[in-house]
């Protein structure tokens, strides 16, 4: 009975190391602390009507940003006690953490990096961006949206389940290659946390890569040829096509591994007739394109900042699509050069060299296409720029390094040292999170209606930069004397104690720019009124995401722009061709159903981990009924009138200052300095503790 | 728009700064790596000094492409920054047939150098690649275990565990695989690159090694808890040294029968060195086909790749 209801889950599960219970206390006392702010606010209601349940994709995108920065902060914190434990654990020393933890740390921050910070970021930004700049009100499929968004969020659970339900996590990289990952060295509940985790929210991914390419192929303002949409658009259609191509791959796998794990099958172990290799090949078919499913949207914001940045339209558009198109199709067909060293013969090895040499074609077309786009330009250095810049030069390093790697012989010595794994942050962070930088600080005012302090932000980007030579310099250099990845202990005749220190200050120099991000963030709000941008359109864009009020209203447009060339809101601003004529709107109503189908999908994937066949059964079924029961409803949608349209806009418009309504000159000498910052805050509690305003709350 | 930086540093100043303190930096990374084993560019070997020479030049040739492209991606921010003038501005310049067929055909071109070398450099240093040498080969067969490497010496007779000796400039044949272990990769750098060691498979990685002297060895695959410590020690010495040094482990060993095999294969960390005398010829064998039984036989096929190659 006892087996029925809890399966494998008993007390002895529960967390009980320090560093777990530390964990554990930190993820209930956030939750505790929001809870009690929530309810003395009274935001319950609030939060699950407007926020939760929510399928503008505006919110969702911003919900998206939220859950990725906190993944961030948590991947950030496994870095440091990583390099902290490769500082200590030097000859007999044990250092912070055991084998067996330190395993599951690398394995985690490489899942929360890929999956939860980079993948929430992306989505995160073609949510809020791509719907505005392809002119439409919501999405194709809005329910599909908040599901594949409540998916991702149970998979960020899920893989921090295991600090709440105890257990570990997967101590076996990643991508938990087999056989390591197979019941027989890893007997754990580690790998089951892996596979659900990934697979909830990889069916996620799914869900919302179909739903994207729906709306970008159906969705378009009319006069929006594809040979007119915005590069951001572009990039996210093939980012989100690559999705639907490979992650399939990845949800066959996982089902594979967990049959083998639950069920005793012989896909991938030594013994029964499996063949470990087959899951290498799998798990890289689909690992490699993820790289390029992230790094697509990023070269997008690139191609649209540089253009804005450099007021010209971008040069050699149809090259710049024909580059991503090839980058993406090319990208599908170089998995194997992730293990050279495996021992195929040497015509397959340098077939996938080759392919992974012609791969980096396209990407310099991409470099020359921003290069011609800022000659003659006339270019600003905000911050989305300096991204782009410190993007160029991180970037071409991993590019570079990851050339070298291409020549498989050169890959039998370099492959899983130090510097392949240099190699792939300089590109993952170079390229995506630069990326992603880039794109929040360029959007950041379209999101909330004032723009991102400047100074503050290039306090950060120099953290970034000087933080990221420190680090992975150092990285490069072990890799050539031969360091591994993944070591929690070493010899200090090896010589590689100095570098592992140097890393680790480097380390702590990012976190001081991802601590000034946050400062940057908390600045501009309390700035926000000298920030404020009432026109919508701060950067003088050229996009139709420009063309509505910062933030947009729900309905995004009160009016659907109709266009004719590439820089279609630029054509618009020069011609003065502002339609008027307001119309109804159908507007799709919030749902819980995205909510309710990923808790029981969550719930399904602890069932499986804990072998707790019951609760699988009942949540399943749950799905179905739920599913079934949306399927036969017609009540989704409701219609906006023209004339409450036009009330709206009349209200929103009267809110703004009438000296307000210009474009306001950008100069940044008055933005708060980092220190303006701590006088503020400074003041800002000692006034709270003199005047013991804590009485009144 | 005339938005003044005051805030950022002047252009000169910004170079300065990030000159000198890439310069500073480079010097403590300099004044840390002397007298360290760089074992990567330290190659006592023909297969380790060819592939260094592969990445060195490889990584001149990319470079030559990479660094004028970015410079010239500088030098035109630069050159048409805002603050500067703007009778440069030209919002309507377009980019010609000309400029679209370059930019295709300069990275191509490149690709093109670097794959006359990739074919070529991938057949000749492919591991299993019999290597021609004065003196005759040796085979070592290597036994990946849960975590240690068991070094069997099939001609001698006997058997090591986390160490292996080696005669200098003579050609080893090592056949790589595991028992009872997840993939784990061989990897000796001063040597060779590295291959796997994978259960009923045999990965055969052939090196010579020139200078005498110690080297070290370790599983670059993570495959569990006890993989940092899944190292060993390979000494290249005279064959009139490694001749004596058999000899002495024959005659202060014990032996590896089935049975104490298995109390090997059993997991341990941080292994210390073994050596073994007699060693059971079927051992290496039955290690190999254990794997395979009435499903298969992708042993015998990578024996037979091999004879091919």
């Amino acid at each position: 009975m006892r087996e029925f209801w809890l399966g494998r889950l008993t007390s002895h599960s529960l967390p009980h190391d320090w560093v777990m219970v530390g964990g554990t206390a930190t993820f209930i006392a956030m939750f505790l602390f929001a809870a009690v702010i929530l309810t003395r606010t009274k935001r319950w209601k609030w939060l699950w009507n407007d926020w939760l349940t929510s399928v503008d994709p505006k919110k969702i995108g911003i919900m998206y940003f939220l859950v990725a920065g906190f993944m961030l902060i948590r991947g950030g914190i496994d870095v440091i006690l990583m390099w902290l434990q490769q500082v200590l654990a030097v000859d007999g020393s044990q250092g912070i953490l055991s084998a067996d933890h330190y395993q599951q740390i690398f394995t985690a921050h490489g899942n929360i990096m890929v999956f939860f910070v980079a993948m929430g970021f992306i989505f995160g930004l073609i949510n809020y961006i791509v719907p505005l700049q392809i002119g439409a009100r919501d999405l194709a499929s809005p329910l599909l949206n908040t599901l594949g968004f409540w998916l991702y969020v149970g998979g960020v659970v899920m893989i921090n389940m295991f600090f709440v339900f105890g257990g570990e996590y997967a101590a076996t990289g990643w991508l938990a290659v087999a056989p390591l990952s197979g019941i027989d060295f890893s007997p754990g509940v580690g790998v089951d946390y892996w596979i659900w985790s990934l697979q909830i929210s990889g069916i996620g991914t799914t869900l919302g890569a179909i739903n994207f390419i729906m709306t970008i192929l159906k969705m378009r303002a009319p006069g929006m040829t594809l040979g007119k949409m915005p590069l951001f658009t572009w990039a996210s259609l093939f980012s989100m096509l690559m999705a639907v191509a490979v992650f399939p791959l990845l949800t066959a796998t996982l089902f594979l591994q967990f049959f083998d794990r639950y069920f005793g099958a012989h896909f991938f172990t030594a013994l029964g007739g499996g063949d470990p290799m087959m899951y290498t090949n799998l798990i890289w078919m689909w690992g490699h394109p993820e790289v390029y499913i992230l790094m697509l949207p990023a070269f997008g914001i690139f191609s649209e900042v540089v253009s804005t940045f450099s007021r010209k339209p971008i040069a050699s558009y149809t090259a710049n699509v024909l580059g991503m198109a090839g980058v993406s199709v090319l990208a599908l067909s170089v998995w194997l050069h992730h293990f050279f060293t495996m021992g195929a013969s040497s015509d397959v090895n340098a077939f996938f060299g080759l392919v992974t040499l012609v791969i980096s074609i396209p990407t310099a077309v991409l470099f020359f296409t921003w290069i011609a786009t800022m000659h003659k330009g006339l270019i600003r250095f905000d911050t989305p720029m300096l991204w782009f810049l410190g993007f160029v030069t991180i970037f071409t390093i991993g590019g570079v390094s990851g050339l070298v790697l291409a020549f498989p012989p050169a890959d039998f010595q370099l492959h899983n040292s130090l510097f392949l794994v240099a190699h792939f942050h300089s590109n993952v962070i170079g390229g995506v999170l630069f990326g992603i930088f880039s794109g929040i600080s360029y959007w950041f005012p379209k999101i909330a209606g004032f723009r991102l302090n400047e100074r503050i932000g290039r306090n950060a980007f120099w953290c970034w930069i000087i933080g990221f030579c420190m680090s992975f310099i150092p990285m490069y250099i072990l890799g050539i004397m031969g360091a591994t990845r993944r070591l929690d202990h070493y010899e200090s005749s090896t010589g590689y104690q100095p570098f592992f220190i140097i890393m680790l200050l480097g380390g702590i120099v990012i976190a001081v720019g991802l601590t000034l991000q946050i400062v940057q963030i908390l600045a501009s709000i309390i700035q926000r009124g000298h920030l404020r941008d009432n026109t919508g359109d701060p950067w003088n864009g050229r996009t139709l995401e420009w063309a509505t009020a910062s933030p947009p209203p729900f309905y995004n447009f009160t009016v659907i722009p109709h266009v004719m060339t590439r820089d279609a809101f630029l054509d618009m601003k020069r011609l003065g061709q502002f339609d008027q004529q307001y119309e109804d709107i159908l507007i799709p109503k919030n749902t819980a159903v995205g909510i309710y189908i990923a808790i029981l999908a969550f719930l399904v994937g602890f069932g499986f981990v804990w072998h707790i066949n019951s609760l699988v059964v009942i949540s399943l079924i749950g799905i179905i009924i739920i599913f079934a029961k949306r399927a036969f409803s017609e009540d989704s949608e409701y219609t906006l009138r023209a004339e409450e349209v036009e009330k709206l806009e009349a209200k929103r418009i009267a809110k703004v200052p009438a000296h307000e309504k210009e474009v306001k000159s950008l100069a940044d000498e008055e933005d708060m300095s980092v220190w303006d910052f701590v006088r503020y805050v400074i003041t800002f509690a000692m006034d709270i503790i003199r005047n013991k305003k804590w009485k009144t709350w | 728009m005339t938005a003044k930086h005051k805030i950022s540093p002047s252009l000169a100043k910004l170079l300065v700064r990030m000159f000198a303190g890439l310069g500073a930096f480079s010097f403590l990374l300099w004044l840390l790596l002397r007298g360290q084993n760089i074992a990567i560019l330290h190659s006592k070997g023909p297969i380790a000094s060819q592939q260094r020479d592969l990445i060195i030049w490889s990584l001149i040739v990319i470079l030559a492409i990479a660094v004028p492209t970015v410079l010239l991606l500088y030098f035109t921010a630069w050159r048409y920054r805002e603050s500067h003038s703007s009778s440069t501005y030209h919002p309507e310049a377009k980019t010609g047939k000309i400029f679209n067929i370059i930019i295709w055909a300069l990275p191509s071109l490149m690709m093109l150098v670097l794959a006359f070398t990739l074919v070529p450099s991938t057949h000749k240093l492919q591991p299993n690649k019999a290597l021609a040498a004065q003196k005759p080969s040796i085979n070592i067969q290597v036994v990946a275990m849960r975590w240690k490497w068991l070094f069997i010496y099939p001609e001698q007779g006997i058997a090591t565990v986390n160490y292996v000796q080696l005669p200098k400039d003579t050609p080893v044949a090592f056949d790589l695989t595991a028992d009872d272990a997840p993939m784990s990769s061989f990897w000796v750098p001063n040597l060779s690159g590295q291959l796997y060691a994978m259960t009923g498979h045999i990965n055969r990685l052939n090196l010579i090694a020139n200078v005498n002297g110690d080297y070290p060895g370790r599983s670059a695959e993570i495959n569990g808890a006890g993989f940092a410590g899944m190292q060993f020690t390979a000494r290249v010495s005279s064959t009139d040294d490694f001749e004596s040094w058999v000899e002495t482990t024959k005659q202060s060993s014990a032996s590896l029968d089935k049975t104490a095999y298995q109390t090997l294969i059993k997991p341990s960390e941080n292994n210390e060195v073994e050596t073994y005398y007699p060693v059971d010829g079927t051992l290496y064998a039955d290690a190999v086909m254990k794997y395979i039984g009435s499903h298969g036989n992708k042993a015998a096929h990578t024996m037979h790749d091999e004879g091919m190659n």
